[in-house]
């Protein structure tokens, strides 16, 4: 970047060295100070009140409303590109996806009217029937609660192996026959983590995390257009010829398992990934002074996966290559080259 | 962050065209388009190491310029020959024998220096089946073309290579040369009416060279820009209010209320000119920037000193080389007179105007991803609120209007709101422009009083050609709806269509008579709407392409579950892609096939 930035740059001029860095615009901010009143409006006919700047998802959290979301995430900024959110307003022309609208005064939110529900649906619909869902946490019961039937589309179609070379403006008419998907082969180009983008909703939070709202590496974006839309680095090359740093904050946000650290992947590819055998433990990552908060899963006497809680204040969630992957130190059995 | 470059580096054709780009514009983020087509214009595609170029320039992130490049169908990025013909498939062209016409233009192009794509509507619908070629190389060509005449096309595509090649001195010429009479001939061919005394949108229209500053002037251009500082901006605001007039793009919002609003937030504030024109069917912005461009900036400049604005950006899309260069020497030309710069006409009003070039791509008409367009980001709409008017081009209060709304501005101040607001009925003041085409005997854009119903509409175009009857009219292009032979008395007003559950739209108005295959229409509009989905939200990503997949059953009479159960999906799925997009293609890519079904009986026996 052109403009001065205090960590590859050193210190602005002026600036004492350990001037904090300027927090990037997309970081979401401290809590709305409560110097602004509260904002009261009705959720299903329920008077809320929520801090001003909060969004109607917060009033309908507070309404103890249960709302579906899938690209949210409370780390990241909103996106609102999946629809499955979506409230009605009154006085709206369409419905407006609860997880971005800001919360207004006298606002009336309904979010069990007939309109809602049949968007609700068909978007969980059209998602099943084009990515495959089965592993994503929490898909099963949010179908089931709306009577979502994917397969009223026709059968999915096989894999495409060509999903990362489609032109913009161009695709092959479909008879109908089978319902398009977004299958196609697993990208596994590293011994971190493995990118399986059959599994992917196109959620922009893996980009958001490697963008502006933690990383800031901006190994991978959203390209080409519409269903051809896909997550990709540039000219679709391996991520070892990309920017990409293994932070894995792209595979901590990944609501689905597209994106998914390469030991789960290879035990689940071999039936031997079994949570029934697994414990979760806490701890701090002894790697460096910044002290980041771990939660180890293991099976076996084996590390499986690390994360951070998305509520560490040090991390929000995020860790770098270390903490993420680098435990093959600890354990037992061959080392050489061995990610957890 | 540390720009990661892989790959080849660039050769130093690329680089020099990249640089060459990037002299005037500075290296900011928004170079990016500019930087792309450069490199497109110049070898013909993005090659991986003339990317690499811009990235290390414009400090792009490469995932990021590649998620750019990706977005926009003009723009190759793979290797392939340097000229291309493009052959409109889409609606108008169709009824005129597009499928033919590109069977036709390939085998005629086989064994020759180009290549043969197809491509949604050119706006050239007055000429379909239309065709677009476009050649790199050191002096880029876009020659607009008929599609009827493959042989004609092949030799001008031909012709078209070979003078890519040349010295890059020939290049400006290559588009502005053509005699007086086959000029005022093609003039004639878009715009019927033109020449006719008491128009007032294309007044100027085949009467005036759009390309002289003093003969703009000579019919009273200009004046309405004195007016407009001598009213000052509440002033004008308020006539522009008192005029009634409402947006030509679309949404019919009103725009003095846009400026009104724009000019209350805190500056500093932008201004667009909506000139991305690509719903199918659609061309009166085409003929209003190649006839009448010093008109437009007028307009512009009238709407920036109202809502101070200090920069404007008129949009073109990449499909209209002719209008964009108009649009250029006007700027370039009304700047040497002090009608742009920093002191417009000695007023201490300051605008300055760059004109942009869409790469291909429909959604960047929308306002919201027309503004992320510029901003050298992937054309994706914005989720409002928040508004342009809050928040718009580079975050800041933005208007942003369609050419033929600024058009209309001029006259409005010059002859005063009231005037305007006489004309026209009660709900929709003012004179209005349709683009009309398809079976028609005279297809172009003509100009009325709003009031006029789709039956003289149609009348003014010579109606269906002799022997054939009508059979459907799409009102508003692919977003629009269908109508039938019963509803030609339908008023084309904003409050007559809104009570018959259509929409003007863009104001086309695409005629097809009992020759037309409206299944193979349908499934036109399905595709283009799958094919022109940015790609943001499941409804519309993932929504155009079920329907399109249930439309090809429907076709195929083999429809899931039944014929019934198969256009309740449709329905249903309608729905949800109207209620739940995140912005209006998403919301109305449904519409066409829905009015098709219920108001021609689609599928609703037999065949469509
Ligand atoms: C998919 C889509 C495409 C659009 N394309 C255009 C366009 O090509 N030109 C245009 O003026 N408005 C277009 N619009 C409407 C603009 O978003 C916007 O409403 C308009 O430019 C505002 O100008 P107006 O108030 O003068 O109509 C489009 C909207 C959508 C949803
Ligand atoms: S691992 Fe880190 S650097 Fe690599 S793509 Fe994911 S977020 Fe970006
Ligand atoms: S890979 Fe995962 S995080 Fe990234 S867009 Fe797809 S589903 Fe979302
Ligand atoms: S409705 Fe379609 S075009 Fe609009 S934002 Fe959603 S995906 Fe993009
Ligand atoms: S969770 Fe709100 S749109 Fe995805
Ligand atoms: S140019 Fe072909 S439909 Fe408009």
């Amino acid at each position: 970047m052109n403009r001065s930035d205090p960590w590859s740059g050193g210190p602005a001029e002026g600036a004492v060295w350990f001037d904090p860095p300027p927090r990037a615009a997309k970081v979401p901010g401290p809590p709305p100070s409560p110097a602004r009143p509260p904002v009261a409006l009705s959720v299903d006919g329920r008077e809320v009140r929520v801090p001003a700047g909060a969004t109607v998802l917060d009033a309908c959290r507070v309404a103890g409303v249960e709302t579906p979301t899938l690209c949210f995430h409370e780390t990241l900024t909103p996106v609102n590109a999946c629809r499955v959110c979506v409230v009605e307003v009154a006085g709206a022309r369409t419905l407006v996806p609860a997880c971005s609208r800001q919360a207004e005064a006298g606002m009336q939110v309904k979010t069990d009217t007939p309109r809602v529900r049949c968007s609700r649906k068909v978007v969980l619909e059209l998602l099943a029937s084009s990515v495959d869902l089965r592993i994503a946490p929490g898909m099963a019961e949010t179908m089931a609660r709306y009577g979502a039937s994917p397969g009223r589309f026709g059968p999915p179609a096989p894999d495409a192996a060509d999903r990362d070379a489609r032109e913009a403006g161009h695709h092959h008419a479909p008879d109908g026959a089978a319902a398009e998907t977004v299958a196609q082969p697993v990208k596994a180009d590293n011994d971190c983590y493995v990118r399986d983008y059959s599994k992917c909703v196109l959620c922009y939070r893996c980009v958001e995390a490697c963008g502006t709202d933690a990383q800031n590496t901006f190994a991978i974006a959203v390209a080409g257009r519409g269903f051809d839309a896909r997550i990709s680095t540039e000219w679709a090359r391996p991520l070892t010829d990309s920017a990409c740093v293994y932070c894995g904050n792209c595979v901590a946000v990944c609501p689905t398992g597209a994106l998914m650290g390469k030991t789960e992947h290879d035990l689940r590819a071999a039936g031997a990934w079994d949570p029934e055998r697994q414990t979760c433990t806490d701890t701090i990552c002894p790697y460096c002074g910044v002290g980041c908060s771990l939660s180890l899963t293991v099976q076996d006497g084996r590390i499986v996966r690390a994360a951070s809680p998305v509520g560490a204040d040090i991390t929000r969630g995020n860790l770098c290559i270390k903490g993420r992957f680098g435990w093959g130190h600890v354990q037992p059995g061959p080392r050489a080259g061995d990610a957890p | 962050m540390d720009l990661r470059l892989t790959g080849p580096p660039p050769s130093e054709v690329e680089r020099a065209a990249v640089d060459g780009a990037l002299a005037t514009g500075g290296t900011g983020r928004d170079q990016l388009l500019p930087a792309l087509h450069a490199l497109q214009d110049r070898v013909g595609f993005v090659s991986e190491g003339g990317l690499r170029h811009v990235c290390e320039r414009l400090r792009v992130p490469p995932a990021e310029a590649y998620g750019v490049a990706s977005f926009y169908h003009l723009l190759a990025l793979a290797p392939r020959p340097r000229t291309v013909v493009h052959v409109c498939d889409d609606l108008v062209c169709r009824a005129h024998g597009a499928e033919a016409a590109v069977a036709a233009v390939e085998r005629a192009c086989a064994g020759g220096p180009a290549t043969v794509a197809r491509s949604p509507c050119l706006g050239l619908c007055e000429r379909a089946p239309a065709a677009l070629i476009l050649a790199a190389g050191a002096s880029p060509c876009a020659e607009p073309v008929g599609a009827a005449d493959a042989r004609a096309v092949a030799d001008a595509a031909a012709r078209a290579d070979s003078a890519a090649e040349a010295a890059p001195s020939r290049r400006a010429r290559r588009l502005a040369k053509e005699k007086p009479g086959a000029r005022l001939e093609r003039v004639r061919r878009a715009a019927p009416q033109a020449g006719t005394p008491g128009l007032r949108l294309l007044a100027r229209v085949g009467r005036v060279d759009p390309e002289s500053v003093a003969d703009w002037k000579a019919s009273g251009g200009g004046e309405g820009l004195r007016k407009a500082l001598a009213l000052g901006p509440a002033g004008v605001v308020r006539e522009v209010i008192a005029s009634g007039l409402v947006g030509r793009g679309g949404a019919a919002f009103p725009a003095g209320k846009k400026w009104e609003a724009v000019a209350a937030a805190p500056a500093p504030r932008h201004l667009i000119l909506n000139a991305d024109e690509s719903e199918p069917g659609t061309f009166k912005d085409r003929v209003l920037m190649e006839e009448d461009p010093f008109a437009l900036l007028e307009g512009m400049t009238i709407a920036a000193y109202a809502a101070g604005c200090g920069r404007g950006y008129v949009y073109v899309r990449g499909e209209y080389p002719l209008a964009r260069l108009r649009m250029e020497r006007a700027a370039a030309a009304a700047r040497k007179e002090g009608l742009l710069g920093p002191d417009v006409l000695g007023s201490g009003f300051s605008f300055e105007v760059e004109v942009r070039r869409g790469g291909g791509a429909y959604i960047c008409g929308e306002e919201t991803a027309l503004m992320n367009s510029i901003e050298g980001k992937r054309g994706e709409p914005r989720q409002k609120p928040p508004f342009p008017t809050q928040a718009g081009l580079f975050g800041r209060p933005t208007v942003i209007n369609n050419v033929e709304t600024l058009a209309a501005v001029p006259w409005i101040v010059r002859d005063g709101g009231a005037a305007w607001a006489r004309i026209g009925t009660k709900g929709s003041s003012g004179a209005k422009l349709f683009s009309v085409a398809g079976h028609v005997a005279r297809p172009g854009v003509y100009e009325v009083e709003f009031g006029a119903t789709l039956r003289q509409l149609l009348a003014l175009a010579g109606g269906v050609p002799a022997g054939r009857s009508l059979r459907a009219v799409l009102l508003g292009g692919a977003a629009g709806s269908f109508v039938g032979p019963g509803d030609l008395d339908l008023p084309l007003t904003f409050e007559g269509t809104r009570a018959a559950g259509v929409g003007l739209g863009s104001g086309a108005v695409i005629v097809f008579d009992d020759s037309a295959d409206l299944g193979d229409l349908l499934a036109r509009v399905a595709r283009f709407f799958r094919d022109e989905s940015c790609g943001q939200c499941v409804p519309c990503r993932v929504g155009t392409v079920r329907q399109e997949e249930a439309l090809a059953r429907l076709r195929a009479g083999r429809p899931l579950g039944g014929r019934e159960a198969e256009v309740a999906l449709v329905r249903e799925l309608g729905q949800a892609m109207h209620d739940a997009s995140i912005c209006g293609l998403g919301q109305t890519a449904s519409s066409a096939l829905e009015s098709a079904l219920s108001r021609l009986g689609a599928f609703s026996g037999g065949t469509p």
